[in-house]
């Protein structure tokens, strides 16, 4: 049985991917970031700086723990070393939310180090729903899946993303994370209406959201293509979608994403500044809103 | 815990070509991909193929970054290239990554003007290993004294998870801190690298020969009296430098 109340939930607050340059930051005033991302992987080392910087950032800070590589989208088997070294890894952080993505990065034991797309039928879901029943009874606790930014649609593909996504945590109780950010990129370079997809998407599962900076490109005939690179400020488009979200589901846990091209901390903690704000029009807006946690960073 | 499922689903076709063409620039880009609007996917494809190499490469670039220096950006990049797609990662944890990375650098022929590069990269894996390796509390500079001196032959050293040997014929100290604007001078000899992490930051020593020869037998689970016989060396200098580097975690002493 999935124990669900083992960890508090996020709070309703900017979040920041933790970056090590921002540590001294972050401990001595983190400004409005209330809680800290970080990638399971960078941390499954034995000892030393890293493992002792989430040790003293855990008792400040709710901390997500964010997969890259569990592959959870392919075909494969899940490897279950990997999905042992999670397990271990929520066990010693005892982690506030735990999320993945819809995607694959593992393919015949070679791992790609990215987030690769999968066709969406009846065949990959009941895959995906495998894989997800698989991680939640492993990690003894809910996990968050996370909707992918889309530079191609597979021709095979039968249900759409948001139904896909709906389904998969109907069939497993997974909740799900919106990468609003992802929902844009694909929604431009797919042709499809991103303000759409948020009104179809089932915001009572969603236990995260995430904003991130996108490049722009161009595709062979001219058309526009945008590259979820997270190398920059979050685009104005993007940050109307979240005051969508917002109004439409409430007051979320909002993580800004910034991973190349890592600026200071001010730079990064005036974009969790413009989330708190979307956030605080949120709570005045609705008279029973929570409002704990949206100015403190610490656990309560 | 439910019964794992019988049958997989197994995948389709189109991720199937999916799957190969990424690592592999010769092959067309997969049919059954499009632009969402019936278009073929085209370049739109090649943002994966691209993500991919970029990510790996750019794992290697900051996991070897003497080597990197002494390359140059272009050079790394194409040896990288070749290496991440002959051999990607077997498992998602990228500070592992790169462990066959030295062993291919001295085979390649290209590269062979150049034959130090590979215990550069081993250096640089052993300082990437050393700074992710397990804590451990290092012995207190009094506890040798409280050794009666007569029980050191017996005793056997217990050294931290980081401390990493490296013997290399080059001056692969000297080479990697020229490669990384950290000195200026290099040596005309071979030199003995020791891997250690005071706290978290990794930090290489040379050790003379002798010395190295030592460490060699007491990492291998020699006695000191048993070690200082086989070559002949006053363990003292070790010693001091490995409790002054924290590395000296615990000493075994047998009747």
């Amino acid at each position: 049985m999935l124990d669900r109340t083992k960890s508090q939930a996020l709070p309703a607050a900017p979040g920041v991917g933790y970056k090590a340059q921002h540590y001294t930051a972050l401990t001595t005033d983190p400004g409005c970031v209330g809680w800290l991302e970080i990638h399971a992987e960078n941390y499954m080392g034995q000892g030393g700086r890293p493992l002792a910087q989430l040790r003293a950032l855990r008792e400040r800070f709710p901390i997500s723990v964010h997969g890259v590589g569990l592959s959870i989208g392919g075909p494969d088997p899940l490897d279950t070393d990997h999905l042992a070294r999670l397990r271990d890894l929520c066990h010693w952080l005892d982690p506030h939310s735990f999320s993945e993505h819809l995607a694959w990065s593992t393919h015949d034991g070679a791992y790609l180090n990215d987030l690769l797309p999968l066709p969406y039928t009846d065949a990959t879901l009941a895959r995906v729903c495998d894989h997800v029943d698989e991680v939640q009874e492993v990690l003894g606790r809910q996990m968050l899946l996370e909707n992918p930014s889309s530079y191609l649609a597979f021709d095979e593909s039968t249900w759409d993303e948001v139904g896909f996504l709906a389904e998969i945590s109907r069939r497993t109780g997974c909740g799900l994370l919106l990468d609003v950010n992802n929902v844009f990129v694909s929604a431009v370079n797919l042709r499809l209406d991103p303000r759409a997809y948020i009104e179809a998407f089932p915001l009572e599962a969603v236990g995260e959201i995430h904003l991130g900076g996108h490049d722009e490109d161009a595709d062979d005939h001219g058309a526009p293509l945008l590259i979820d690179s997270h190398g920059r400020a979050v685009a104005d488009p993007v940050w109307a979608l979240l005051d969508l979200t917002l109004a439409r589901g409430g007051p979320k846990p909002v993580l800004i994403e910034w991973d190349t091209d890592v600026p200071d901390f001010p730079v990064l903690e005036a974009e969790a500044a413009r989330a708190a704000r979307a956030l605080d029009r949120m709570t005045t807006g609705i008279a029973a809103a929570p409002t704990t946690g949206i100015k403190t960073g610490v656990r309560t | 815990m439910n019964a794992p499922p019988l049958f997989l689903p197994a995948a389709s076709e189109v991720e199937e070509a999916f799957r190969t063409a990424l690592l592999d620039g010769e092959v067309p880009v997969p049919a059954g991909l499009s632009d969402g609007a019936g278009q073929p996917a085209g370049r739109r494809y090649a943002v994966y193929r691209n993500n991919v190499a970029v990510a790996l490469g750019e794992a290697l670039e900051s996991g070897f970054p003497a080597v990197a220096g002494l390359l140059g950006p272009q050079n790394f990049r194409m040896v990288a290239g070749i290496y991440l797609r002959r051999h990607p990662p077997t498992l998602p944890v990228m500070p592992l990554y790169g462990a066959g990375f030295a062993a291919f650098l001295e085979a390649a022929e290209a590269l062979a003007r150049w034959p130090y590069l590979g215990d550069v990269a081993r250096l640089d894996y052993a300082l990437r290993q050393a700074y992710h390796a397990a804590d451990a509390e290092p012995l207190s500079p009094e506890a040798l004294t409280w050794l009666a001196a007569e029980a050191l032959p017996q005793t056997r050293l217990r050294l931290a998870p980081a401390l990493q040997l490296l013997r290399s014929p080059y001056p692969v100290i000297d080479i990697r801190n020229r490669a990384l604007g950290l000195g200026d001078s290099i040596g005309s000899h071979g030199q003995c690298a020791l891997v250690t992490r005071p706290e978290y930051d990794p930090v290489t020593d040379p050790l003379p020969q002798a010395d190295a020869a030592l460490l060699e037998r007491l990492m291998a689970g020699a006695t000191l009296g048993a070690a200082l016989e086989e070559t002949g060396t006053d363990p003292t200098a070790l010693l001091s430098l490995l409790i002054a580097r924290r590395a000296l975690t615990g000493l075994e002493t047998t009747e």
